[in-house]
């Protein structure tokens, strides 16, 4: 196993210092060219929902479009979260299906990955390939089957279809717990056993506490996903009080745009997306180091 | 070895106390794959084959789901149409477009850090609140392009509500939301050695020998993980069409995961649904293999690590 978690080594191209020449001004003129051309089309749409949630109807409507809104309506922000119920929503969000679904995700996929991991037994590898090759499966090949499943067990309604599978371990983060179990020491646990310490005791005991920052990784990837998940709740929950924010926002717009143009549905709009999106994007300036090596953890080793 | 060999069917006491301990930590992965993965796909492949509306009993039809998909649903190949259009255009374009930024962000670069959380943070943002943001974007009366193009006099571009723009511009909110493959990217392109383009660059090789003999070789197997992900996941695109067209305007974004949601979960046909599913995965299956069988000739493995 390489070291490939240690990102960021700099690997910057080969340039001898030497004279500003035109040959070597043009090429960096470009370079910054093109990516601050990019950076602004894609920080865009971002900012554009966080202006567009500071404004008044004539500013939404005003040609050419008001870029920075001048007088900025704060209070939309507290408009549109009353608008509807928006409070119960994200507690349905956090504590009904992020919160559990990470909780069981953590347990079960650590438990899982050690048993790919620490132990040797014959079969192992054959079961773990086995089991990241679940990730090729298109998710559309097992939608309806589920459903059908948890229609029978009654389910449908509940979270209990979208959080119950978590117990099960999941195989993205099976494998992510894995790459990482492997590069521990395995004198760790030999010493362990000589001492007699059971598997269930190492796991707990030893690997468990070293394991935090891959711990952290799958927390942060599990809740993104829960508090991001549309497609789950749409086919699931049914009850407007048990809707997650997300369904939540599609709700508004859907009364929004029923009343014809509602005063003030874009602002409303982009001022609940903007409070949705807002843990995301902090979380990630926050823990932005966890979030970049997880992911090219998970392409590296793939 | 040659112990080992000899024992092959006979575990000692040793490795069947790890046999079961092992079996016992990945039981929870076992018992899901049964009942979370293998079981459903079994009963989908026998659900394809009857009629069932999750009221009466599945009735067995035989093959008349696939009868009617292929000869008697004209709907179906407007989707399959609408599906390989935006696959065959998103896929190759995102997965050059991600390369050829983090080609960019791996070059010696001020702000390099904040360049890639820009390009980034679009793919982690809850998908509803992107839809909400380019649905307001490409609005016709009060989107942002098209009140900048009023301003100029010109005429409007139905983004959404046009069967000739309404798939463009999904395949662009595609390629906003694709951070994940720019990082995975930017990962591989910084453990490329840097001896090997200092080794080029002694033997006279300019920056776009260097790209393409070096950069993409070294690169190739990630190309092919994204290229594999990108794949599946752009045969598979729901939710930015369900929000913003919802298939319209006149199915022209109805693309093959809609559609069968659809047939399952506002018809109430899950045999039709599930045999649906199963000529996706058999497609999505045949093109992975195809992109793994060619992978030989331009994927290259170095350093004997895999």
């Amino acid at each position: 196993m390489s070291t490939a978690t240690q990102t960021m080594p700099s690997v910057e191209r080969v340039v001898t210092p030497g004279k500003y020449t035109f040959g070597r001004i043009m090429p960096e003129a470009l370079k910054y060219f093109i990516v601050i051309t990019l950076a602004i089309s894609y920080a865009f749409p971002l900012y554009w929902m966080i202006s567009s949630a500071l404004k008044d109807d004539p500013q939404v409507y005003r040609i050419p479009p008001v870029l920075v809104p001048n007088p900025a309506h704060w209070e939309n922000f507290i408009n549109a979260w009353k608008s509807d119920n928006f409070t119960l929503y994200t507690f349905n969000s956090v504590f009904r299906y992020a919160v559990p679904y990470t909780l069981f995700t953590l347990l079960s996929s650590s438990v899982v990955a050690y048993g790919f991991s620490r132990i040797r037994w014959p079969g192992r590898d054959k079961l773990f390939y086995l089991c990241i090759g679940t990730m090729l499966i298109p998710y559309t090949v097992t939608m309806v089957p589920l459903f059908i499943i948890f229609k029978h067990l009654r389910w449908v309604g509940t979270y209990l279809p979208m959080i119950v599978p978590a117990l099960f371990g999941n195989a993205f983060f099976i494998f992510m717990l894995r790459q990482f179990f492997m590069t521990l020491p395995e004198e760790l646990s030999e010493a362990a056993r000589i001492d007699g310490a059971s598997e269930l005791g190492i796991f707990f005991r030893i690997i468990l506490p070293l394991a935090k920052p891959a711990l952290a990784v799958v927390a942060l990837f599990a809740f993104m996903g829960t508090w991001n998940d549309y497609l789950g709740p749409l086919i699931y929950i049914n009850k407007y009080t048990m809707y997650p924010l997300a369904l939540g926002i599609q709700k508004l717009r859907a009364m929004m745009s029923q009343v014809g143009n509602a005063p003030l549905a874009y602002p409303y709009l982009m001022a609940v997306s903007t409070i949705a999106a807002a843990p995301i994007i902090i979380i990630f300036f926050f823990a932005q180091r966890t979030f970049i090596e997880g992911i090219a953890l998970t392409g590296l080793k793939g | 070895m040659a112990v080992a060999t000899a024992k092959k069917w006979r575990l000692s006491k040793r490795e069947t106390q790890n046999l079961i301990t092992g079996l016992l930590f990945v039981s929870p992965w076992l018992l899901g794959f049964l009942l979370w993965t293998l079981y459903p796909l079994i009963s989908s492949a026998y659900y394809s084959f009857t009629r069932y509306d999750l009221v009466r009993p599945p009735i067995w039809i035989g093959l008349d789901n696939f009868r009617e998909i292929f000869t008697d649903d004209p709907r179906f190949w407007t989707v399959v149409y609408n599906t390989f259009y935006y696959v065959g255009i998103s896929v190759p374009l995102g997965v050059v477009v991600a390369f050829l930024m983090a080609s960019l962000l791996n070059t010696k670069l001020v702000l390099r850090s904040t360049f890639r959380a820009i390009f980034y943070i679009p793919s982690i943002v809850p998908a509803v609140c992107s839809a909400m943001v380019w649905l307001f974007i490409y609005n016709n009366q009060y989107g942002v392009i098209n009140n900048l193009l009023r301003a100029a006099g010109q005429p409007i571009i139905p983004f959404l509500s046009s069967v000739e723009w309404a798939k463009p511009s999904l395949i662009v909110i595609s390629l906003w939301a694709q951070g994940t493959a720019v990082v995975i990217f930017l990962a591989a392109l910084q453990d490329v050695p840097r001896s090997l383009y200092e080794a080029a660059t002694v033997d006279g090789a300019n920056a776009l020998h260097r790209f393409w003999h070096i950069t993409i070789p070294m690169c190739s197997p990630i190309i092919l993980y994204n290229l594999v992900m990108s794949l599946i996941g752009a045969f598979q695109t729901f939710l930015m069409p369900y929000l913003l067209t919802n298939g319209g305007p006149m199915a022209s974004t109805e693309f093959y995961a809609m559609n069968l949601y659809r047939q399952a979960f506002e018809f109430f046909r899950m045999g039709k649904a599930c045999a649906l599913a199963w000529i996706m995965a058999i497609v999505v299956a045949i093109l992975t293999a195809i992109l793994f069988r060619t992978s030989g000739r331009w994927v290259f493995y170095g350093g004997g690590e895999r």
